[in-house]
């Protein structure tokens, strides 16, 4: 498989990351998430990765549209912050969250980079209601220049992405 | 007719609880106002130019918003009339013809029957111009389309009345080029209607419930924010229509266009100049970029709101759906529209940095609203406004008062008691 024309490439770090590298990557962010672990989540990005929640089914040049988050690494931990705060209603506390990752497609693979679409099953609870929010949910993922491997892009798109949510208090 | 009293429910400064909970006040309510004035149903730029469509809400019923070859607009009831279904299930697009998939009856864009698949099973009398689409009246303020089922209702313009100045200052921020809309975002509450239409002429709440969204921004721009504390005010408009001004600066995007670029677009003016656009557009962009001060909340289901349309439709007693529409420049350099969006995504929708706890605000009033059944709401908030700021006649109050939430409220008792 060959590398997209805007993938970055880790010369120092080149080997091609294994399906399972990158489960195991995956499974551990989705653990984070529901633990509400969010500072070290932080770390697992590259320094231009892009977290993205679009409110389109139809991929786009997300930087152009509306989306529900298109965050760069200052919004991120803006984010957190806010999440973390205790001063935000719907987030202090959050839903209770419970997700798993599965479906894995290798999508792309190169030198140092992998490129994955799975699905994504998220049930959420609070005030005694059960929501369930499932998503498609692709993941570009680098290795650092310290060998493990970064998040750079991952675009959660909710199946219905253009209808209506519900307030999301959380991170998907 | 119901045999509540609706008059006895709302009073000068409290509205009984039951507005928020009783479903039979909801099913009046869809009738006696939602099915008896103007309802806001789409912008111009939704459809641009000849044949196109977006489905849309005038209360509870769904109907297709179309641009006919002669570029006249039509609010058509999403209904088949031969046996009722839906003739157009998509959001937006281009359509010189509306078929339906039951049995094919097909519509052109002006709402008329074009043709009835396999007629010979019709009688001779059969005249297919006794079934065009039903088709609502139509009437547009600036962009804004609205339709109602009256024909005997005031024209548009006049329901309006004062909210129209405000309308004309909320379209500057098309800096010269015009607004259109950019995209929307869809969240739902479980919860009463009203208790959002009361939210956005509500700057009481901001710094409490958005106080995470205060946090997240440098101190120039927190100061911007700090909506009680610059002489703002609200006013009544009349017909449950009101203006909320929180940055009076803010009112007229088109002065003050010498005033010093703000930290935090200086680095859009640098774009927009390195892309050769003259000092003068730079600085209009820029001032308008962020949107207007203030919300215009127009009864009963759409506002102008700062940097955005924010449009409700009720779905039940306890449920409202709401859409926040970003606009943007028609036209104008897209680094501003661009960054029009990234300001949106901050703040508005079910993931922004201040719609869920609005959300989550509304939705702990229904639950609230469960216990206390012979309490009231109360509304009676509010000091005398600025000197010299409202129209001189207009109730007003100054900016966290809730004067915007008596008008609207006396608003509904005229109509629920007609």
């Amino acid at each position: 498989m060959s590398a997209g024309p805007d993938v970055k490439v880790m010369p120092s770090n080149g080997e091609v990351p294994t399906l399972a590298e990158a489960t195991a990557f995956v499974w551990s962010e989705a653990d984070m998430l529901d633990r509400l672990d969010y500072q070290p989540w932080l770390a697992l990005w590259t320094a231009d990765g892009k977290y993205i929640v679009p409110t389109d089914r139809s991929p786009a040049d997300y930087a152009e549209v509306l989306n529900i988050v298109y965050d760069d690494q200052p919004m991120r931990e803006a984010r957190v912050r806010r999440l973390l705060s205790g001063f935000s209603m719907s987030s202090a506390p959050p839903a209770r969250t419970v997700r798993t990752v599965s479906r894995f497609v290798v999508t792309a693979s190169g030198d140092g980079f992998i490129a994955l679409r799975a699905a994504q099953m998220l049930a959420e609870y609070k005030y005694g209601r059960m929501r369930f929010l499932p998503a498609d949910v692709s993941y570009r993922l680098v290795r650092g220049s310290e060998g493990g491997l970064l998040l750079d892009e991952k675009v959660v798109t909710l199946i219905n992405a253009e209808d209506h949510q519900f307030g999301i208090g959380y991170l998907l | 007719m119901s045999d509540h009293d609706y008059a006895a429910l709302v009073r000068e400064d409290r509205v009984h609880t039951s507005l928020y909970r009783d479903p039979a006040i909801f099913e009046e309510e869809m009738d006696r106002i939602f099915k008896s004035t103007w309802v806001w149903v789409a912008h111009e730029s939704d459809l641009p130019g000849k044949n196109t469509f977006k489905t849309s809400w005038v209360g509870r019923e769904p109907v297709v918003v179309t641009r006919d070859r002669d570029e006249k607009l039509h609010v058509l009831l999403n209904r088949c009339r031969h046996r009722a279904a839906s003739i157009c299930e998509r959001g937006k697009g281009k359509a010189s013809v509306f078929v339906c998939p039951y049995h094919g009856w097909s519509y052109d864009p002006d709402g008329r029957l074009r043709k009835v698949p396999h007629d010979f099973g019709y009688q001779e009398d059969f005249d297919k111009a006794d079934y065009p689409l039903v088709s609502l009246r139509v009437e547009t303020y600036n962009g804004m389309i609205f339709a109602t089922y009256r024909d005997d209702i005031e024209p548009l313009a006049e329901f309006l009345g004062p909210a129209r100045k405000w309308i004309d200052l909320f379209m500057k921020q098309g800096a010269g080029f015009g607004v259109k809309t950019l995209g929307e975002h869809r969240f739902r509450f479980p919860g009463n209607w009203k208790i959002q239409l009361e939210n956005t002429t509500d700057a009481y709440h901001f710094p409490i419930v958005h106080k995470t969204f205060l946090d997240s921004l440098d101190a120039d721009t927190e100061n911007v924010f700090d909506v009680l504390g610059q002489g703002g005010w609200i006013e009544d408009l009349g017909n449950g229509h009101s203006v909320m001004v929180m940055i009076p600066d803010l009112i007229d995007l088109e002065e003050n266009l010498d005033a010093p670029i703000p930290e935090r677009f200086e680095e859009l003016a640098q774009e927009l100049r390195g892309e050769g656009h003259d000092e003068a557009t730079v600085r209009r962009v820029v001032r308008a970029v962020g949107g207007s001060g203030f919300n215009l909340n127009l009864f009963p289901n759409v506002a102008c709101s700062m940097a955005f349309f924010r449009v409700l439709r009720p779905v039940a007693v306890d449920e409202t759906e709401i859409m926040h529409v970003a606009i943007g420049m028609d036209g104008g350099p897209a680094a501003g529209n661009r960054m029009r969006l990234r300001l949106h995504e901050h703040f508005q929708g079910p993931m922004g940095f201040g719609t869920p706890d609005d959300a989550e605000g509304w939705e702990r009033v229904q639950r609230g609203a469960r216990a206390g059944e012979d309490l009231w709401i109360l509304l009676n908030r509010g000091v005398e406004a600025p000197e010299g700021r409202a129209e001189p006649g207009h109730e007003a109050g100054d900016v966290s008062a809730e004067t915007g939430m008596r008008a609207a409220y006396q608003m509904w008792k005229r109509m629920m008691t007609l």
